[in-house]
């Protein structure tokens, strides 16, 4: 047992902090803002080798584990960094899993190719609402019963949004079948699961930089001639939402590990880590802006930019309260009334 | 990161699951709902294995169970609602006299507490000082070579089945509050002492002890006189991971599941294929995998020896306010069924939800109220300003 980072972790930690600390301030978030994308920001993300860094190195990828994807994810949390990372990491590896000498790999890995997935099955002629849809050279839809593989890019696809994300609606006339019958969609599965582990990393990291947020504008504002952050009303707001983040942060580094090692409780683990980090990222992002008063309301003021992306990221895979009924019949038992 | 326990940890994760199957019978967990809280024949089966002694840390003389051994001990028995209370004083209170105690005391006390004998009780908390335990005014005076304790204590929870109180005392008046307080251990049987139960609504019986003249020797004292906040850390420090409180909710959920799988809804549907009953399932089960994440990392930050003050609070702060929680969402989810008391007929399982329900409000206020733990988050972690 070992909860801390290691010291080659750590420096990886360093090196990408580093590194959207200089590409993705957020200045450079605000200014993305009408696509979620920053295209300078990638190029220099591509450099790093960060986009192929959890892909196998037969695909021509980095080899690394994804514990080491979590650092970068958890880091693009706290700068809300507009960077496809979490999908192209994983529809990368969905489709090296599926075919490991795809033509479409090389570009992907290098991240030359931005590559996405539909989050949800798709049953008519449109992928609809599909994360990085709008900026992403390929798309990767489950029908429910293929796996279809739509090659091009669609900017005219983006659709405005709560959260500024490169959301687009995809056609799948373009699309072709890559892979079919249940060892496929049990492959695409394992895609959402890490997708949802990935996203409850980079919540935890959000999380974590909104109470900051919040705690450090209570430590300058003063009202009735003291410190806000002096009131208790605020402590204990403060103190609640801190303790889900990192509550969130054991569970969503629980899942991680239990995906890495392959274990039974790897798919209801990711969920309700995904679960619990989008409410626990929620609720500090909105304690932090109640606490703003009426700047948090501002676009001036960050906030804002905390409390819609945290709702953002997660409802990209629709209702959380269908996802607590799909983990109820992972763990549940129905009814057995003699 | 890595979440996975040493072999020898998973080995004895299984022999303690062993012992509950064999020890832990449905006589123990009933013994438990009348109040006592304590089961004498239990704790010294956990005695018998070494298990109390084996819990004290090696470099006191303890048997050097590892602190991950002992997350793992722990967390089984919460998991099975076995009654631990004692067996988290006695590992408590033997540490702290092995480390600060006289000859005497490692002499007359240590040996019993360990072999499961005797348990001592805490007596802390006052009429007037409860979260504020410093502004404790029991007084203890010097005559001689003997003390004489004069005050009332609160809830001094199964005094009536110990033999000894953990006693604050206020022995300096004149200096600020942390530093005129010293500690005792007070044999109960010694003239002038008083209990009196307090019964609760959770139906643990707790007490109230007088203190009216009471006359002991030096060598009950432990720790230096106008020293006893040092005991009181010590305390807490050997607290941490034993005392447990990171499980409370897994019985509950098991024994809602039971009722939930077998019984109808007035219109014909078993209650667990309700989509919100199964939502809460979940967000309870989502709880509960929190707390394993909370309670694994104190025990590794126990394990690596670091000192750890906010993450213990962090811990029981979610741990209880989410039981607290869900012992509403599972009494509601039985109907007015689940109103029925413990051991009615009719109550939905033996009438556990009921007992739940009464049970949940006092474990966000004992070991530290969730107040006083948002308070130390908010100071502690979030640099926010002390404002007591």
């Amino acid at each position: 047992m070992y909860l801390r980072l290691n010291s080659d972790e750590l420096a990886i930690k360093d090196i990408f902090n580093s590194f959207f600390e200089s590409e993705c301030s957020v200045e450079r978030v605000r200014s993305a803002q009408h696509e979620g994308f920053d295209p300078k920001a990638w190029e220099r993300f591509v450099e790093t080798g960060a986009p192929g860094m959890c892909l196998p190195e037969s695909s021509g990828g980095g080899g690394a584990s994804l514990t080491t994807g979590a650092i970068v994810a958890d880091l693009l949390g706290e700068y809300i960094a507009p960077l496809p990372f979490i999908e192209h990491l994983v529809a990368s590896r969905l489709l090296s899993l599926l075919n490991p000498e795809h033509d479409l790999l090389p570009s992907v890995a290098s991240g030359e190719k931005i590559i996405t997935l539909a989050l949800k099955p798709t049953s008519g002629d449109t992928a609809k609402i599909v994360p990085a849809g709008a900026i992403a050279d390929a798309v990767i839809v489950n029908t429910g019963s293929d796996l279809i593989l739509i090659v091009g890019k669609d900017s005219d696809s983006y659709l405005r949004n709560t959260a500024d994300l490169p959301l687009g609606n995809r056609s799948l006339a373009e699309g072709e079948i890559i892979a079919t019958g249940s060892a496929a969609l049990s492959a695409f599965n394992r895609a959402i699961n890490e997708w949802q582990a990935l996203i409850a990393v980079a919540l935890t990291g959000l999380g974590r930089k909104a109470v900051d947020i919040g705690v450090s504008y209570a430590k300058e504002r003063y009202q009735f001639g003291v410190l806000i952050g002096s009131f208790q009303g605020l402590q204990h707001g403060f103190a609640s939402s801190i303790t889900g983040v990192e509550g969130s942060h054991f569970l969503s580094s629980r899942a991680i590990s239990a995906l890495e090692n392959n274990t039974d409780m790897a798919e209801s683990l990711s969920g309700m880590a995904f679960l619990f980090a989008s409410e626990s990222a929620l609720n500090a992002a909105a304690t932090s802006l109640q606490y703003h008063g009426g700047y948090g309301f501002a676009e001036e003021y960050d906030i804002q930019l905390y409390y819609r992306r945290a709702k953002g990221w997660p409802l990209q895979l629709g209702d959380p309260g269908l996802e607590y009924q799909r983990i109820a019949n992972l763990c549940l038992p129905s009814g057995k009334v003699a | 990161m890595d979440w996975s326990f040493p072999s020898e940890a998973e080995d004895f994760r299984i022999e303690v699951k062993e012992f509950i199957a064999e020890h832990l019978t449905e006589d123990v967990i009933s013994s438990t709902h009348d109040g006592t809280i304590h089961n004498w024949d239990f704790h010294k089966k956990i005695a018998e294995r070494g298990w109390l002694g084996g819990a004290v840390p090696s470099e006191l003389g303890g048997g050097g169970k590892t602190a991950l051994e002992m997350a793992v001990m722990v967390e089984e028995l919460q998991l099975a609602g076995a009654p631990i209370d004692g067996m988290g004083v006695a590992i408590v209170v033997a540490s702290v006299i092995l480390e600060l105690g006289n000859d005497h005391l490692k002499e007359t006390i240590v040996p019993k507490l360990l072999d499961g004998e005797t348990l001592v009780s805490f007596g802390y908390t006052e009429p007037d000082s409860g979260s504020d335990v410093a502004a404790a005014q029991t007084r203890a005076i010097r005559d001689g070579d003997e003390w004489v304790i004069n005050g009332q204590k609160m809830w001094t929870t199964m005094a009536h089945i110990a033999d000894y109180v953990l006693l604050l005392t206020r022995t300096n008046t004149e200096v600020p509050k942390h530093k005129g307080l010293t500690f005792f251990i007070v044999p109960l049987n010694t003239a002038g002492i008083e209990i009196q139960p307090v019964h609760t609504m959770g139906t643990e019986r707790s007490n109230a002890t007088f203190y009216d003249d009471v006359r002991i020797g030096d060598e009950w004292r432990i720790g230096e006189i106008d020293g006893g906040w040092e005991i009181m850390k010590a305390a807490l420090k050997y607290e941490r991971g034993i005392a447990g409180g990171q499980f409370p909710s897994p019985p509950l959920i098991d024994a809602f599941l039971e009722y939930a799988q077998h019984t109808e809804r007035p219109d014909g549907v078993p209650i667990i294929d309700d989509p919100v009953v199964r939502e809460r399932l979940v967000r309870a089960l989502i709880d509960v995998e929190v707390c394993r994440g909370f309670a694994y990392n104190t025990a590794f930050l126990a394990a690596e020896g670091t000192m750890f003050g906010v993450e213990g609070s962090m811990t029981k702060l979610f741990a209880s306010e989410s039981y607290k929680k869900h012992s509403k969402w599972f009494i509601d989810m039985a109907g007015s069924e689940g109103l029925l008391y413990l051991g009615e007929d009719e109550a939905p399982v033996g009438g556990l939800l009921d007992e739940h329900f009464r049970h949940a409000p006092v474990t966000t206020i004992y070991g530290g109220t969730s107040e006083i733990s948002r308070n130390l988050i908010a100071e502690g972690l979030l640099g926010l300003p002390r404002t007591r």
